[in-house]
């Protein structure tokens, strides 16, 4: 899995593509862990329109980085899920703790 | 019930895996022409079954597991997870939400998300013998196909 990144005023946006697995989450854990402290944004966005999949490991790396952000006053939030994804994240009752948004394209197109 | 059809796969606890089972599984459940739902829920239970045997049947090490796949009358696609490891002391209490005795990168939401996307989950484990993860999921038939 690929995770590139852009910042503008405050706000980091991690875009993950490839496919997020209990195999991809140590790593990738570690690539957000370090581009947070790396801009302290007030605000991180995971853009998701480029991940294919994602299993239970994408929730620990979303809760994580969501304990991550709180502890610096700032906030995170999930853009543009896949269906497959969004099952995921609804299973796991994640809109309770992190705002989900789609249909947002951002800066993509 | 009848057998159809069925697969059976042997591979190493190795993490690098978990994105082969899965792709075999869905390939294997293809026959049943699944919509885009169906599939991504087999791919996604698969992914947390054998996830679970390799993070906790095998912790320190490295064992076999084995997936076997059966096409049931009725479109019923069974999916087996079998380990020969340490096996899970108290299964009631392992498949509570967020209970979880991974890591950091794990979220405690595996048995939840295999229950949720499948109809049937059974679990077998005795400690030091092993776990075997039985799921059953109904392809329903797409109108205008075969």
């Amino acid at each position: 899995m690929n995770i590139s990144s852009s910042y503008f005023s405050g706000r980091l946006t991690l875009f993950l593509s490839g496919e997020l697995d209990h195999h991809e989450a140590r790593g990738l854990l570690g690539s957000i862990d370090d581009l947070i402290e790396e801009f302290m944004p007030r605000e991180c966005v995971l853009e998701l329109s480029g991940l294919s999949f994602m299993d239970s490991s994408g929730i620990a790396v979303i809760v994580r980085s969501a304990e991550k952000m709180r502890l610096l006053r700032g906030r995170l939030s999930i853009e543009n899920p896949s269906a497959q994804v969004m099952r995921v994240l609804e299973a796991a009752g994640i809109e309770r703790l992190v705002p989900v948004t789609s249909g947002n394209m951002g800066g993509l197109l | 019930m009848k057998e159809q059809n069925y697969i059976k796969l042997e591979f190493l606890s190795r993490s690098a895996n978990e994105a082969f089972a899965r792709a075999a599984a869905a390939a294997f459940a293809s026959q049943l022409d699944p919509n885009m739902e169906e599939l991504g829920d087999i791919r996604t239970a698969v992914s947390e079954a054998v996830t679970n045997a390799i993070v906790h049947a095998y912790p320190d090490s490295i064992g076999r597991i084995s997936m076997r796949l059966r096409i049931l009358e009725g479109q019923l696609l069974e999916i087996s997870i079998r380990d020969w490891g340490r096996g899970i002391e108290n299964v009631e209490q392992a498949m509570k939400p967020l209970y979880t005795t991974g890591g950091q990168e794990r979220s405690g939401m595996g048995f939840t998300i295999m229950s949720s996307f499948m109809d049937k989950l059974r679990v077998r484990s005795a400690p030091g013998k092993g776990t075997t993860v039985v799921m059953q999921r109904a392809i329903c038939p797409r109108v205008g196909s075969r």
